[in-house]
């Protein structure tokens, strides 16, 4: 039987871990919304979102107690730190989910463009950047989070081409302007959230590590 | 497995010892093993302690921590049957085991704080000039000094100035573990080593004697044993942790309690053992 500090440190793993279920979920049917044209599915999304808002403050209570009752040191002080930084960013990634579920109601009103086959390709790349750094965090396994970060770079290269493609389409024909601009903010979105996924990566690492990779340098601060 | 390293002295040095070779640092312990009888207690510890410092150690019950320190001061020859078989400890450069050395002249140098307070049963005066009176100071001028002087060291001179012929036993705890404090400063020490110094006291009291231990590292070096995780990450410039008569880790305290080298020293400071 496990000591009952660790059965606390479990269960702040664990309420991650349902967020970044629910926050994966939201991804996916948020994209589906947009693809398959389903609002029924856009309405899925933006319930959810209250739960996912609500596990975040649940969250930095656990974080918060185990703090203040335990003195946490060496890595359970890093997880308590990343702990509350991953659920922030999943809250984040859950409200892009939202904002793609938001536009998919507004495509779904006019026809669909065919740039849209696009969005798939460049979702499906930042669900697996999502799946291996909360893989990383559940299995202690920091190499696999450092081998998300870069791929930020692809998810956001793909966002350009989308984009310069819709904005092509937005010049050639004005009445292509509504759905054009929606379709580029759904790959906006999920843009940012593979900047959020690539945060909770470097805080992975961090976490298991002890080393910050974020940014360049130090500075002292005495 | 001992991976101590020499710890580098920053800004500081150690006070000038005319009688003793130049040494960086306080202590130096070299492939020390130490037994009680057939029990073996420390196995090849090797260990540098910078002056003008706090080092920490830390580790469970009976990882011979205790043990090094009483070391230090040689309490371990009250003990029957204790000895050293290999290695050294050179305080200040001075081979403090070897054969012109006085065991109560080393304690001069070398003062202990022990984890219960342990005033004599003489007013508060006596207690902190007893050491003095013992190397046979008594002139009452230069006695009243240095009180005022430990007792305002040990942050206790306030409390107790109206009252110095009063019994030392009549304090509370704390006041009391600051008393012993006082006593060991009076002889003017190079090192204090503190075994356990707040474990019988309250947060405040306990508060109080960390404050101090802060202060006196301007004059003196201090090495403390505890318990209390959170006191060695608040008290301590280094932190040393033992396992099994074994020096496992030694490094600054910011390095042991955030990002530890040795996973043994982990699984220790995090409570998932010992």
């Amino acid at each position: 039987m496990s000591h009952p500090f660790e059965q606390q440190l479990a269960r702040i793993r664990e309420t991650l871990l349902l967020m970044s279920t629910l926050t994966d979920r939201s991804l996916t049917l948020a994209v589906r919304a947009v693809v398959e044209r389903d609002n029924q599915l856009a309405d899925l999304v933006e319930a959810s979102d209250t739960e996912i808002d609500q596990l975040e403050v649940a969250v930095d209570d656990l974080v918060v107690t185990y703090m203040a009752t335990h003195g946490p040191i060496a890595r359970d002080s890093r997880l308590m730190l990343i702990a509350s930084k991953i659920s922030s960013n999943l809250e984040r990634i859950a409200d892009q989910a939202t904002k793609i579920a938001r536009r998919a109601r507004d495509l779904n009103q006019e026809p669909q463009l065919t740039e849209v086959e696009n969005i798939p390709e460049m979702a499906s790349l930042m669900k697996e950047m999502l799946h291996d750094a909360i893989t990383s965090f559940v299995e202690a396994r920091y190499e696999l989070a450092q081998t998300v970060i870069p791929r930020d770079k692809e998810v956001d290269e793909l966002n350009r081409r989308i984009s310069r493609k819709l904005i092509k389409l937005m010049i050639e024909a004005p009445e292509n302007v509504t759905r054009a601009f929606n379709l580029i903010t759904v790959a906006k979105a999920i843009e940012r959230a593979a900047d959020h996924v690539q945060n909770i990566a470097e805080e992975v690492f961090y976490l298991y590590s002890g080393q910050d990779i974020r940014h360049e340098g130090k500075i002292s601060l005495g | 497995m001992s991976t101590s390293q020499p710890l580098s002295q920053e800004e500081e040095t150690a006070p000038a010892q005319p009688a003793a070779p130049a040494s960086p640092n306080a202590v130096d312990v070299e492939n020390l093993d130490f037994y009680y009888g057939d029990y073996h207690a420390l196995h090849g510890v090797n260990l540098q302690i910078p002056a003008h410092k706090v080092t920490a150690f830390i580790g469970p019950s009976g990882c011979g921590k205790s043990t090094l320190l009483r070391c230090f001061n040689r309490m371990n020859d009250l003990v029957p049957e204790s000895h050293i078989k290999h290695g050294s400890i050179k305080v200040h450069g001075t081979d403090i085991n070897g054969p012109n050395v006085d065991p109560i002249e080393l304690r001069k140098r070398v003062g202990m704080v022990f984890q219960k307070s342990n005033p004599f049963p003489k007013s508060i005066y006596e207690n902190v000039v007893y050491g003095l009176r013992i190397q046979g100071r008594n002139k009452r001028a230069e006695l009243d000094e240095i009180v005022e002087r430990s007792l305002r060291a040990a942050a206790l001179w306030d409390e107790v100035k109206d009252r110095l012929h009063e019994s030392g036993v009549g304090l509370s705890g704390g006041q009391q573990q600051r008393l012993c404090i006082a006593r060991a400063i009076a002889v003017e020490p190079e090192i204090i080593l503190m075994d356990e110094p707040c474990s019988a006291l309250d947060p405040i009291a306990t508060s109080k004697v960390e404050e101090l231990i802060f202060d006196l590292k301007k004059s003196y070096t201090i090495i403390i044993v505890t318990h209390n995780m959170q006191q060695a990450g608040r008290c301590s410039d280094l932190t040393a942790f033992f396992y099994l008569g074994r020096l496992i880790e030694i490094d600054r305290t910011e390095k042991i309690f955030t990002n530890p080298t040795q996973k043994q020293t982990e699984d220790y400071i995090t409570g998932r053992f010992g």
